[in-house]
């Protein structure tokens, strides 16, 4: 091997040394020293030396701890990373220098994050009648931006300068530091999140707004019958309705719920509390679907209990003998929306559904699967809806509060990028279960539901992003709708969704104040209660490139770069949009390396600190199902990572990409809790075991030479070859390893929006290859390239970049 | 014979057939000339105790263009077996069947005293008879109850194997499903949006493989109950289901806010039972049985908007062409109706509301299937509830007195033509040489369609003469008619029932005192009646009254004795004497009189009026006044105001209204207790008796009369003081000088007055 090779640290920046060899033609291999280079390392060394301490949002532009490092979190004057994360925290002054860096600017926000219980929860401001206090001119809530003046008579709007009058009622005198006597007392002078109770002005009609409603709507088609799909999902509600959310200080919850079967007809029931019986109304005209009853339609769990228990015991009977197949999809969703729009109140439809809807009715699909457009340019179609009605019913559906969450439970073609639509718009989850079988992955399906119902969630929603002068919100991206370029409409948003928000300059920043930006989302809660909850995070400017690149966020860039990727790819060719994320890759790299890297040889490879680990990721990205079209991917999972990704908050995403690999020998043996490794082939080994989980699967991948004991206590079977690979959990055994790996899969399952699927894998078997794809360092056999082949091709668009 | 007032008795009673003319003129000039038209009163399925059915097929004239049935007018030749049809005159071979009759051994039908035969015969499988509820629920809570347990009681009384269903409408339209177990199943409707037959059953799930219907009754009876059953079951089945799922009905939940209507969608639940019908059960003895308790505010059919501040349309707002939604709802209803009639079901409507409930627009319903017209003023009155009761009677014989699906054919001999009929009826479209061109009532056809009738349906049925003036008839020729009315029993069998009659011709010129003398007065009148209400439906009131007067003049010109000019001098003989009387009641009815009616309540009577016999319609036309006093025995008194005297009682009997008055004496009588002291127990029956001779009224009458219990100067008084002719006025009042009587306020003309203006324009030479 005559290739030569070279590694060596340079400041704060890693060099990487390629040899030239032949015409111009880069070869490129790397030596991997004690890890040095892995993210995995990046990880972890954020995590020693942040993990576990207070971090407080004191400072203004200060670069928050990776979403990876568990760390408590105090809010001191800026929303925490948990709720906006932004993709630097220092923007350019310019918009010719953010030209030239080709930095996306972007906030992740994630308004609904869950706090841990260290960390203190929002604090709910009430002004009375008179509301939250806003700036005359540009209508921003009070916050610690607000500059008083004037003995604090007045205050400066720190977004649009206005100066306006402190109401009298909220009059407060200054100390001497200019800063209010009350400052500690009032969250909204001194934290960056908090909420408002809101007044009838914010009230849709000026009315209050009534408790939110769950609508359960089950496709009883043959085959859901046929599986025991209804029955699981019937017996399963029976215990769920009694977990429905409620506040805190409150008894029981205030959430009304209601109950709709369908096949190629409606069945509403009726649940009134006085009636011995449900009873059962059919709509069967589709074409014009409306809601046949009021009274009795959504109903108190607690008050109607035996009417629901009856109704859920008789529902799997009562379609015991049918045989249609046929299923509609359009009319039911449609269903739900007009029976919260009767009832006048917000709230979620959980829908189950399992087929192509092909029954004639509005929204009805044909299978339109088509391999032959792959790679061409009409494969966009395959991510666009089929027919309209669907995108006008989001909009019918978003514009009465009513969010869509699907659970989907396909055997075949089901038509994700058409019927998921919906619930993408209304800021609904998406579950899909393929081949789903009652006995194997149930549990799956009901801890999603169980996860679902629980969810923090505010209904009937409006965000809007305010910035300081100079620049403003351009592009949205998540599970939103928008009727207009400022206001975010969300039918629901729960504490899993992030809306990524990307700005651009209107004019120059002022170094000194800062860019600003403050999140208002204005909702109904749980119990009723119209609120707003109010983000602000204030971060830096900075005329120089190197300050920019030095507080750049790479996890969130990631999840920049998935979710405009994935937008793009609605009306551009897959192969463009890959291009321009490799190009822009380049260009970021180019420009760091011309502006603030020191001279160095053409060959060496200059990554900022701060994005070290951006090549990794952004290969993960391209190598994503979503953006790569190989006929082996069904079209409806590509729609369904897309839809997932799009609503994704930073870690999410970070591990979507780059899915853990926790090697489990080492740990099982022993108490400690050791590192993830990288996703590279080469990690593992014949007598290991692993654990690697991206969010929505975990594997478990034995070697051949695994320990028989570790075999023996997790799977109670005497060696590798007895190991059914068929399972879905494993075994509840009661010894230490079962219990130790249970627990380790319990901690990587925490916090996460989706069950992961638990899937085994025994090495040099079938199921590896699956496996393998998620080795994401490694060459992809659907033609992914290798992390070290990617860096080889971003350097050599750098270097012509440079030239 | 002895009078013809004897055989005109006897007619009836053996034929339900009353004629105008009992002797007919017999040319058609002459004919024209007698004013009132050549028609009769038919009464097809008249109760006869005396006439056991015959359980074969009728023999029918081999003439493809006559079909008439062998009867006792046919001349038959014993010994060829041969028998010659008296209307075409062919000469028909007898079938093997009868090959040994003779004159001694005779078939039924060929015996005089059965002018009238009903045949039973075995067509097709029998289906049952099908009761489909439809029931409003925009009701009072106590209405609706009331209407519930009159349902629930209405199971016990259908014929155990008839199919029930339910349909209920409010804002929604839901069609019940009777055949789930456990959880109570609907099917719903949006009750603004009509949809076609097709659709509905599509949406109910009743579309499947397409069932051959020019049997017009389901074939494969292994598959079609399976799909229909799920809205139809029989009683004995699920009646107890049923009567629960009729005890939890509810009324519409949907919020009714202050200063509107309820929104009822009867247009499209109406649509829906007809539907449901049509796909399931066509040409099958079915009924359709609308409840409702107010009008109809939504949706095809709709009669008035839901706000109560717009007040539904009066006859003044129709007059003024103010009803905007009258024109499309009565359009709706009666393309609904004809689909029914077409189908061969009925539309029963029980209307119970104190305002209008757009009988108006959906009269066509139960007039052109023949289906039940009730009213009242709420369900929870014996008035509605008795009434509902009755529509399940049972005859003399322990059997429905209901019919379903009659078919009526009329034949003629060559010098009568047919001009129409008016009643329950619609027409079939058969043209045929015994149609005349010139139409009155429901015409060019001679056969007409009876969706449900029962023993006391009545159609009137015009003819015209055509015989010509210079082809007289052979002395002692004598015209025949021929009814041939096919239908479903109760029983669910196939009947037809033949009524052959003749009677003899006289030339008006020289026999006119024959015509004359068996001129049925009693029957032209109602026979003129029914011809004014006809018109009055598509007329201006004014325009019918002037044609009423006009026909009145003429008549009594052409039969009147008198000299030229001189009123005094005008005499009416015998069998004309009493019908001026009726024409001066008939003006001032409500079948002609819409002052003081609500639209409905025209509609109402007037459906009434189509369909009821001789004797009920004389009742209707001028009602009957009894006098109770301690003078004598109860009498029948002048329908007068002369008749209201301080100690008397008086019963009038309108039909649709019973009124006992106590006089100024025997209510101040009543007053003190007099009744109550065992000293004057003779008053005390003196007030039972029109009790009790009303309550005997009120048993049998259909739908049951309103019962009015009132005294001398009691606001209820208005329903008598109204009737009676009111020949004393406070305008004539002291020229009478006498106090008898009891004066009325009106500025009506009195029968007096009426008879002398009569009489002047009779005998004068100008006109």
């Amino acid at each position: 091997n005559s290739s030569w090779h070279n590694y060596g640290r340079m400041k704060d920046n890693l060099v990487y040394m390629a040899s030239e060899q032949g015409d111009a033609t880069l070869h490129f291999s790397l030596i991997w020293e004690n890890g040095m280079l892995e993210s995995i390392q990046v990880i972890e060394n954020d995590k020693a030396s942040r993990g576990g301490q207070i971090y407080a949002t004191n400072t203004r532009g200060q670069v928050p701890p990776l979403v990876t490092t568990d760390c408590i979190i105090q809010d001191q004057g800026h929303a925490s990373p948990r709720y906006i994360r932004c993709t630097t925290y220092c923007f350019p002054s310019s918009s010719d220098m953010a030209k030239q860096a080709r930095i996306p600017l972007a906030a992740v926000i994630q308004p609904f994050a869950i706090v841990p219980p260290n960390e203190t929860p929002l604090y709910v401001v009430n002004h009375g009648e008179t509301g939250p206090i806003r700036c005359n001119r540009c209508k921003a809530y009070m916050c610690p931006f607000m500059q008083f003046i004037e003995g604090g008579r007045r205050y400066q709007c720190g977004f649009c300068s206005c100066v306006n009058d402190v109401p009298p009622f909220f009059f407060q005198h200054l100390d001497h530091i200019g800063r209010r006597v009350d400052h500690y007392e009032r969250p909204e002078l001194s934290l960056g999140s908090y909420e408002y109770v809101a007044t009838l002005d914010y009230c849709r009609n000026n009315k209050p707004p009534k408790p939110p409603a769950y609508i359960f709507m089950i496709d009883v088609s043959y085959r859901n019958i046929n599986s025991g799909l209804v029955k699981l999902i019937c017996d399963e509600l029976k215990t769920l309705l009694d977990k429905l959310p409620r506040e805190e200080q409150e008894e029981s919850s205030a959430i009304r719920v209601g109950f709709v079967t369908y096949n190629k007809v409606l069945h509403f029931f009726n649940v009134k509390s006085s009636l011995a019986q449900p009873q059962m109304m059919v709509v069967s005209d589709v074409g014009e679907v409306f809601v046949p009853l009021l009274d009795g339609f959504l109903v108190n769990f607690q008050e109607s209990r035996s009417v629901v228990i009856n109704l859920l015991d008789q529902i799997p009977e009562m379609f015991a003998d049918t045989n249609e197949s046929e299923t509609i999809f359009a009319p039911v969703i449609q269903a739900g929306m007009e029976a919260l729009k009767a009832a006048e109140c917000a709230g979620k439809l959980f829908i189950f559904h399992s087929s192509l809807p092909t029954a004639e009715a509005p929204g009805k699909l044909r299978n339109r699967d088509d391999k032959k457009l792959l790679n061409t340019d009409k494969e966009k179609t395959l991510f666009q809806p089929q027919v309209n009605s669907y995108e006008a019913l989001a909009r019918d559906c978003v514009a009465n509060g009513c969010c869509v969450n699907l659970f989907l439970f396909p055997n075949q073609y089901v038509d994700v990028a058409s019927v998921g639509l919906v619930t993408m718009y209304t800021g609904g989850t998406l579950y899909k279960y393929n081949n789903f079988q009652v006995s194997l992955s149930d549990s799956n399906f009901l801890s999603d539901l169980r996860k679902d119902i629980e969810k923090t969630t505010g209904f009937d929603a409006i965000m809007r992003v305010r910035t300081s002068t100079g620049f403003r919100a351009t592009d949205f991206f998540g599970a939103i709708y928008m009727n207009n370029t400022t206001d975010v409409e969300m039918a629901a948003v729960d504490c899993d969704k992030a809306v990524t928000v990307e700005f651009k300059h209107d004019d120059k920043l002022n170094e000194d104040s800062g860019a600003l930006i403050q999140c208002a989302v204005l909702y109904t809660s749980i119990s009723g209660q119209r609120r707003l909850r109010i983000h602000n995070i204030g971060l830096n400017c900075s005329s120089q490139l190197a300050d920019v690149y030095k507080t750049c966020e790479t996890d969130a860039l990631i999840n920049f770069f998935a979710k405009s990727a994935f937008k793009a790819i609605l009306s551009q060719p897959l192969k463009i949009v890959r291009e321009i994320l490799v190009n822009q890759t380049a260009h970021m790299l180019a420009c760091y390396r011309k502006n603030c890297a020191s001279p160095s040889a053409v060959s060496q490879l200059i990554l900022p600190d701060a994005m070290k680990v951006l090549p990794v990721y952004m290969n993960c990205l391209l190598k994503s199902c979503v953006l790569v079209a190989r006929p082996e991917i069904p079209t409806d999972e590509r729609a369904y990572q897309r839809q997932l990704v799009t609503s994704m908050g930073v870690a999410d995403t970070q591990l979507f990409f780059y899915p853990q690999l926790l090697p489990l020998v080492s740990m099982l043996f022993s108490d400690s809790v050791p590192a993830a490794v990288r996703c590279s082939e080469e990690r593992l080994s014949e007598g290991g075991a692993f654990l690697l989980a991206d969010g929505l699967r975990v594997f478990l991948w034995l070697g051949v030479s695994a320990p028989p004991e570790l075999i023996q206590g997790l799977f109670n079977v005497p060696s590798f070859a007895h190991i059914s690979t068929e399972a879905t959990s494993l075994p509840d055994l009661d010894n230490p390893f079962s219990k130790k790996l249970k627990s380790i899969l319990e901690h990587i399952q925490s916090q996460k929006p989706y069950t992961m699927k638990l899937i085994i894998v025994k090495q040099r078997e079938q199921s590896e290859m699956l496996f393998r794809q998620f080795l994401v360092e490694d060459k992809s056999i659907y033609g992914g390239a290798s992390y070290v082949d990617f860096l080889c091709c971003v350097h050599k668009e750098i270097c012509q970049l440079l030239s | 014979m002895a009078t013809y007032l004897e055989f005109i008795q006897q007619n009836e009673e053996r034929d339900g057939v009353r004629f105008s003319w009992n002797v007919w003129p017999s040319s058609r000039l002459e004919a024209t000339r007698m004013v009132v038209p050549l028609a009769c009163l038919l009464t097809p399925l008249k109760e006869r105790l005396d006439l056991p059915p015959v359980q074969y097929e009728p023999v029918l004239c081999s003439r493809p263009t006559c079909k008439a049935v062998l009867n006792p007018l046919c001349q038959v030749d014993y010994r060829a077996k041969l028998w010659a049809c008296n209307f075409c005159f062919q000469r028909n071979q007898f079938p093997p069947a009868y090959a040994g009759i003779s004159e001694v051994n005779q078939p039924a039908e060929l015996m005089p005293q059965f002018s009238t035969v009903e045949y039973i015969v075995q067509r097709g499988p029998q289906t049952p008879l099908i009761f489909l509820y439809v029931v409003d629920t925009c009701l009072e809570e106590e209405d609706l109850q009331a209407l519930k347990e009159s349902l629930q009681m209405s199971l016990s009384l259908l014929p155990a194997d008839a199919l029930v269903g339910l349909i209920t409408f409010g804002r929604m339209v839901q069609v019940h499903e009777l055949s789930c177990e456990g959880i109570s199943k609907s099917y719903v409707f949006r009750g603004t949006k009509d949809l076609t037959a097709k659709q509905i059953q599509d949406m109910l799930g009743l579309s499947r493989p397409a069932v051959p219907t020019q049997q017009g009754r389901p074939l494969q009876t292994s598959e079609q109950p399976v799909i229909s059953s799920r809205f139809l079951q029989p009683v004995h089945k699920i009646d107890m289901n049923l009567t629960d799922l009729l005890g939890e009905l509810q009324r519409d939940p949907w919020p009714v806010t202050q200063g509107k209507r309820p929104l009822r969608s009867t247009g499209v639940a109406l649509s829906i039972a007809v539907g449901l019908l049509e796909g399931t059960f066509p040409n099958t003895g079915a009924r359709i049985m609308l409840f409702t308790g107010g009008p109809p505010t939504q949706g095809p059919g709709m009669v008035v908007g839901d706000e109560l501040k717009t007040p539904i349309r009066s006859w003044h707002d129709i007059e003024k062409d103010n009803a905007r939604f009258m024109k499309k709802a009565t359009k709706h209803y009666e393309t609904l109706a004809n689909r029914t009639a077409a189908n061969g079901h009925c539309i029963d409507i029980y209307a119970c509301a104190l305002d209008q409930t757009g009988l108006l627009e959906m009269k066509c319903c139960a007039n052109l299937t023949g289906g039940h017209m009730v009213m009242g003023d709420s369900f929870n009155t014996s008035l509605f509830k008795q009434t509902f009761q009755r529509v399940f009677n049972k005859g003399f014989n322990g059997e429905f007195r209901m019919a379903f699906g009659a078919n009526l054919d009329v034949k003629t001999s060559r010098e009568l033509k047919i001009a129409g009929a008016i009643g329950p009826c619609i027409s079939l479209n058969a043209k045929g040489p015994c149609v005349s061109e010139n139409e009155l009532g429901i015409g060019g056809t001679s056969q007409w369609k009876i969706c449900s009738l029962d023993p006391s349906t009545t159609l009137a049925i015009y003819f015209e003469v055509v015989n010509q003036h210079n082809a007289p008839i052979p002395q002692g020729g004598r015209g025949a008619v021929q009814f041939v009315t096919q239908y479903q029993h109760s029983s669910t069998q196939k009947r037809i029932r033949v009524t052959t009659i003749a009677r003899n011709w006289a030339d008006a010129q020289t026999q006119l005192q024959h015509i004359e003398a068996a001129f049925d007065q009693e029957a032209a009148a109602v026979l003129m009646a029914r011809l004014g209400v006809y018109r009055a439906e598509s007329e201006e009131g004014p325009d019918v009254l002037r044609w009423l007067d006009r026909q009145l003049i003429r008549l009594c010109q052409k039969f009147g004795q008198y000299t030229k000019d001189d009123p005094n001098s005008f005499r009416l003989s015998e069998s004309f004497s009493l019908y001026p009387q009726f024409m001066f009641h008939l003006r001032r009815s409500p079948f002609l009189q819409v002052f003081n009616n609500s639209p409905d309540e025209s509609s109402y009577y007037r459906h009434h009026f189509a369909r009821q016999d001789l004797t009920q319609s004389l009742i209707m036309i001028q009602p009957i006044l009894y006098a109770y006093s301690f003078h004598g025995p109860p009498e029948p008194v002048l329908l007068d105001s002369s008749s209201i005297l301080p100690d008397r009682i008086l019963l009038m009997d309108t039909f649709f209204q019973i009124v006992i008055y106590l006089g100024e004496t025997i209510a101040q009588w009543q007053k003190a207790g007099y009744q109550d002291m065992p000293e004057y127990e003779n008053f005390k029956h003196l007030l039972q008796a029109p009790l009790d001779d009303a309550q005997e009224i009120l048993q049998t009458r259909f739908p049951m009369p309103r019962y009015i219990h009132t005294e001398h100067g009691g606001s209820q008084a208005r329903f008598l003081l109204s009737k009676v002719n009111p020949s004393q006025t406070h305008n004539n009042l002291y020229a009478w000088g006498q106090e008898s009587g009891a004066p009325i306020l009106t500025d009506d003309v009195s029968l007096q007055v009426f008879m002398d203006h009569l009489k002047k324009l009779a005998v004068s030479s100008a006109s």
